[in-house]
């Protein structure tokens, strides 16, 4: 049976299987260079990589690259909240050692 | 199209929809805004290890060696592969494969329960070595100068309560999929109508994104000084 048009997109088996074997090599990849001196950028290294596989889960596995705008406004102030919670937080937290200390 | 398929995507349209592409784009929408909320409820706790992490380092790192690293590392592989078997449930449930989805959907139950049995040894062995908060809690750091033992016991404090979270999302995940299993069975989906299958499935997914963020921020803390 042909799938009818007004359905969602039916994405390639390849291209979910390439999604699958990218996010396995970013996880041992992260892995690999927490095991290697980089000073304060381990952490950066560590969220890049995890940001990028955050990435491909929303885009390929939760369809976000072919959603309507409407869902994509969403996901994107999920991320707009979030970004105003930890700055703001830090902004209180950083600046009160410029008075006191903090502990 | 066949005629019992047409029967049930006029079956399964709500009056207060014009087509069935509204309905489930409503339906997809309505799962991103609850994870939105998601989004928001774990936020609050990522900002708390961010406020703790930045004061209290030292201890974070002590806390850090003590995790058992190769767990950590399968289970993130437990996870990924669980949701390439849930994305393909749901390419199949848009193709009308019903039997299909359903096995791919089994898989994925699989992979969810060898994560919490995974887990569940490593929590198993945290209580056994007084890593949890509370009265009896102890710890020893590997090497590394001595920091004070309450500054550990928020980084375990964190631990326990965000994966706790998790995995509890992990158990709600496994509640809705085997809901969806019977719902299957029923013959309540079709490739005309697979809304129940592409919102556990958003939600599933984004289970399996919290955990590639809990990963390294709980597992890989400065790895290259510790074990």
């Amino acid at each position: 049976m042909a799938a009818p048009a007004h359905t969602g997109h039916i994405g390639s088996l390849k291209l979910y299987l390439g999604i699958w074997g990218l996010l396995l090599l970013l996880t041992f990849t992260t892995v690999m260079v927490a095991f290697v001196d980089l000073g304060p950028f381990n952490i950066v290294v560590a969220l890049v990589i995890a940001t990028i596989k955050g990435s491909l889960v929303a885009l390929f596995f939760m369809h976000l690259r072919e959603s309507s705008k409407m869902t994509m406004i969403v996901a994107v102030a999920s991320l707009f909240w979030l970004f105003i919670l930890l700055s703001l937080t830090m902004t209180d937290y950083v600046s009160r050692a410029w008075s006191t200390r903090l502990h | 199209m066949a005629t019992s398929d047409i029967q049930i995507a006029e079956h399964a349209l709500q009056h207060h929809f014009a087509d069935m592409e509204q309905q489930r784009e409503t339906a997809s929408f309505g799962m991103w805004a609850f994870l939105l909320t998601e989004v928001m409820f774990f936020g609050g706790m990522f900002c708390a290890y961010l406020v703790y992490r930045a004061a209290y380092y030292q201890a974070f790192v002590q806390g850090s060696q003590r995790m058992d690293l190769l767990a950590g590392a399968v289970n993130t592989a437990v996870l990924i592969c669980s949701s390439l078997t849930m994305a393909l449930a749901v390419r199949a449930a848009k193709m009308g494969k019903s039997k299909t989805v359903v096995t791919f959907l089994l898989i994925t139950i699989l992979f969810a329960f060898a994560f919490l049995v995974i887990k569940g040894f490593e929590y198993h062995g945290h209580w056994v070595d007084h890593q949890f908060p509370g009265p009896n809690f102890h710890f020893e750091p590997l090497k590394g100068p001595a920091v004070d033992p309450l500054h550990t016991e928020i980084f375990f404090s964190l631990y326990w309560v965000m994966t706790g979270l998790h995995a509890l999302h992990v158990i709600v995940g496994i509640m809705l999929i085997t809901w969806l299993v019977t719902v299957i069975l029923r013959g309540r989906v079709s490739a005309h109508y697979y809304n129940p299958v592409d919102t556990v499935g958003l939600y599933w997914h984004f289970v399996d994104l919290v955990w590639i963020y809990l990963f390294p921020l709980f597992y890989l803390i400065s790895k290259q000084h510790g074990s």
